[in-house]
């Protein structure tokens, strides 16, 4: 039997999210596997009906202690030591990289983050991640128990099984909390969320300034869509921080992602590659992004955006 | 007082190596050097190098310490944050450091910075650009038993607390946290600096200070991996292009247009 304490993350409607539904398809595809689901806050909703064993209730995660998580990796590590899992699993969310991380190291465990497989079939936990941005695979093998694991978004189906499991409410784990959040502040933002965008139009080096990112705003605009943008034109100040996709910004999945004179660097490639299909508008017919991309065009985007944005009116009108 | 920083660097391969030039040895599972490629210091180390001497410009009273664990440091790249103003550079140096883990790594630089200590402030990058691995200044926190606070995009000393801005998705949260603390600092704090060359001359003239691992009361035994590396590769691409021509530069993009609503794309 391999049992794996999975802690779960919600949505903004405070449903189970579907990064951590993709985990608990990840979790159930390991052999002999009896999962516990660990979730913050009450375990009402779809929490109540995911196909594992048994959901744990944990404390809500305070204001005060929102994107520090001391009280969640205190409850989590009262869990592991009451239940020693041979697998914990969380995604790599901001919050399973932060509490995964000090859970493993509170508790000298080995830590896999990042990683796009886990597996058992040959007994012991091995775990696929992308390394070197994402240039290449490293396949390890972790001996010890329990094994923590953080899963990148999109690396596996969410389930789409529901279940029975029996709900129980753990026990708080003791916090000793010194940081502490005071105050949100959000930032004004126009338009659909990049994350939740269903076209994408990235601009990168390529575009040589702010200025041409009025014409991607257009396009976004008449799709529905959101502007992205590589990290080379956000340190360039082009476009706020905000917009940047890689692997260091948002991961994205749109139906459609454009990206404009952008080289496709791997780093880049691990913020968009999960969208259905990567469209790239480059000078360059030798760049990456052609290796990467479903549709391109090799050309001056300066020719090709205008006369894509005037027909994608036109088939909208 | 004097506050007293230390920023955690990696030396890692020039990540703008372009993806043609990446190439693995698949016997040993390490990455050959490409021709011409340098060692650099880890860009985002760089930005906590930066959130450092911010607080420098803006009055505080700050010593700032370069700790970096290894073997063989190419001194031109590791002497770039003493170039931009960093006071001094401690490095763990030692065979034994090779091919660690970043368990081992944590363990290693909780020994340096106990050695060294106490220190004030412990600033890493958000990530290192060759094994993507976020981790080792969090796991930092852990095992000193210190406060952390990640995704730092601004910070302000006041006494014997930090008051912090930390990135979220839409916006940042304001966040205070008594000293000493372990931050993560993310490249939203804003470039790092250029060295100019006065910085450059001071830099070639100081000597890092280097620790074995014997210095530090560690040996081999203690820096076991947690993880067994199996295999590392190339992932192969299998995806096929379709470029869309049409005849000119205007056409290709109404082309393209017409081909994603023929794909029900848009």
């Amino acid at each position: 039997m391999t049992t794996i304490l999975l802690v779960a993350e919600r949505d903004q409607q405070g449903e189970i999210s579907q990064a951590s539904l993709q985990s608990v398809a990840a979790a159930s595809g390991l052999s002999d596997a009896q999962i516990t689901v660990a979730v913050t806050g009450e375990a009402s909703g779809s929490a109540s009906s995911l196909p594992v064993e048994k959901v744990v209730s944990i404390s809500e995660i305070s204001s005060g202690d929102s994107g520090i998580y001391e009280q969640a990796t205190a409850d989590v590590a009262a869990l592991v030591a009451s239940t020693n899992p041979d697998v914990v699993l969380f995604n790599k969310s901001d919050f399973g990289s932060v509490v995964g991380a000090r859970l493993a190291f509170r508790t000298d465990s080995a830590f896999a983050a990042d990683c796009t497989e886990i597996s058992n079939a040959s007994g012991s936990v091995s775990v696929t991640r992308p390394v070197y941005g994402g240039s290449a695979l490293a396949e390890f093998e972790i001996a010890s128990s329990p094994a923590i694991v953080t899963l990148r978004a999109g690396a596996y189906e969410p389930t789409s099984k529901t279940g029975s499991p029996s709900v129980e409410t753990a026990a708080a784990g003791s916090a000793d909390i010194r940081a502490s959040v005071t105050d949100t502040v959000a930032e004004a933002r126009d338009g659909v969320r990049l994350e939740d965008a269903n076209f994408v139009v990235s601009g990168g080096r390529g575009l040589g300034g702010p200025e041409p990112f009025s014409v991607l705003t257009d396009l976004a605009n008449a799709l529905g869509g959101a502007v992205g943008a590589s990290r080379a034109a956000c340190d360039a100040g082009w476009i706020d921080h905000s917009h940047q996709v890689g692997l260091t910004g948002k991961s994205v999945s749109p139906d459609v992602y454009v990206a404009v004179g952008i080289s496709g660097a791997s780093q880049h490639m691990a913020g968009c590659s999960s969208s259905r299909a990567i469209v790239a508008i480059n000078k360059d017919g030798d760049s990456n992004i052609f290796k990467e991309a479903r549709f391109g065009v090799v050309g001056d985007w300066e020719k090709v955006l205008p006369s894509f944005l005037a027909t994608v009116r036109e088939l909208k009108a | 007082m004097t506050v007293r920083i230390v920023v955690l660097a990696k030396q890692v391969p020039d990540p703008e190596t372009p993806p043609s030039q990446f190439k693995i040895d698949e016997s040993t599972n390490s990455v050959i050097p490409p021709n011409g490629v340098p060692l650099v210091v880890n860009g985002f180390d760089l930005n906590a190098v930066e959130a450092a001497l911010l607080l420098r410009d803006g009055g505080a009273d700050v010593e700032i310490t370069v700790l970096s664990v290894g073997n063989e440091f190419v001194m031109d790249a590791m002497k770039k944050p003493l170039a931009m103003g960093a006071d001094r550079l401690v490095l763990v140096d030692d065979e034994g450091l090779d091919k660690i883990d970043s368990s081992a790594t944590v363990k290693v630089l909780a020994a340096a910075i106990e050695k060294d200590g106490p220190f004030d402030l412990i600033l890493g990058g958000r990530q290192a650009s060759d094994w993507d691995q976020a981790h080792v200044t969090l796991g930092l926190a852990e095992v000193l038993g210190l406060p952390l606070v990640s995704l730092v995009q601004k910070l302000e000393l006041n006494g014997d607390s930090v008051s912090l801005q930390r990135v979220i998705p839409d916006g940042y949260q304001a966040i205070t946290a008594p000293v000493p603390a372990v931050l993560t600092i993310t490249n939203e704090l804003g470039e790092p600096r250029y060295p100019n060359l006065r910085g450059i001359m001071q830099a070639s003239r100081k000597k890092p200070e280097i620790f074995s691992l014997a210095d530090l009361g560690l040996s081999a035994g203690d820096l076991a991996p947690k993880l067994e590396l199996k295999k590392l590769y190339v992932p192969e691409s299998n995806k096929q292009v379709e470029l869309i021509e049409g005849e000119d530069e205007a056409d290709s993009g109404k082309k393209l247009a017409l081909r994603l609503r023929e794909e029900k794309l848009i």
